[in-house]
């Protein structure tokens, strides 16, 4: 089971958040990820280790090239459990419309 | 035309905690009877195609709401509400948690704090719904155990989660 911990912690940052759904498209360079960001090498690195630390990216070098990939599983136990939140909620307030509708309040 | 209902559904993960924003086409009053009153909560709480059963309520500061999901195919999920501070009809605070049939608290589960907020907009009533988690220890107990008892759906949609963490924890 992933750490969610760290998972939160990677997830909580805009640039990290924007590699996750990169890379939700399909591997790619260290370099090319960088350069979208433009970002200098070093401090987009940093980011990258916290992704790799929490599992949710791993990454190979081949020659000179470093790349990176998603690792679906890590994701998909916290993924799934806040979608469900998010349908359980879209669903009681649809009920809670129709209630309202019966008693009366629809005011519009 | 009817005016779009806003709806937002935040995750906050530096804290833990989900924010879930509405809007009711209804006078606050009613929309507050609506989450206050066990014979119109069992109208409503329980998501499709759940359907809800209060066992008993005291609505007051320190009283509780114990309540039953039944799915359709068998499973009851029983849940017990625990209030702390009530402020008709402007907010309430509550502990949310998993029982059993008897009304205990599982205490081997974290229980979520609900923090609900409501107020006028124009003809409209907004509730906001701040649920808390006390660590990121106590959230992963609770998915960890969603996904043992098999209660998770099999949405699995990447964009849709970014969507909803690319909110106020940037």
């Amino acid at each position: 089971m992933a750490n969610l911990d760290h998972i939160f912690h990677s997830l909580a940052d805009g640039t990290r958040r924007a590699v996750i759904a990169q890379l939700a498209n399909g591997p790619a360079s260290i370099s090319d990820l960088a350069q979208r960001h433009h970002m200098a090498l070093p401090s987009f690195m940093k980011h990258i280790r916290v992704l790799e630390e929490s599992g949710l990216i791993g990454s190979k070098k081949v020659g000179r090239v470093r790349t990176c990939t998603l690792e679906h599983d890590r994701l998909t136990a916290v993924e799934r459990w806040f979608n469900d939140q998010r349908a359980i909620w879209e669903s009681r307030h649809r009920n809670l419309d129709s209630l309202l509708t019966r008693l009366g309040g629809d005011q519009s | 035309m009817k005016p779009k209902l806003q709806f937002d559904f935040l995750v906050d993960m530096k804290k833990n905690t989900m924010m879930i924003r509405r809007e009711y086409a209804a006078r606050r009053q009613l929309v507050w009877d609506c989450h206050t009153k066990s014979e119109l909560l069992d109208q409503w709480f329980a998501p499709k195609p759940l359907t809800t059963k209060t066992k008993s309520m005291d609505f007051r500061d320190g009283g509780h709401w114990h309540y039953v999901m039944i799915d359709p195919n068998g499973p009851e999920y029983w849940g017990r509400m625990d209030y702390k501070k009530i402020r008709p009809i402007d907010n309430y605070t509550a502990l949310d948690g998993f029982s059993d049939a008897s009304g205990a608290v599982n205490p081997d589960l974290p229980r979520s704090e609900w923090n609900v907020t409501f107020s006028d907009q124009e003809t409209r009533t907004l509730v906001e719904n701040v649920v808390s988690y006390q660590s990121a220890e106590a959230l992963q107990k609770v998915i960890d155990m969603g996904m043992k008892e098999g209660m998770t759906s099999t949405l699995e949609r990447l964009d849709e989660l970014l969507a909803v963490l690319s909110t106020r924890s940037a």
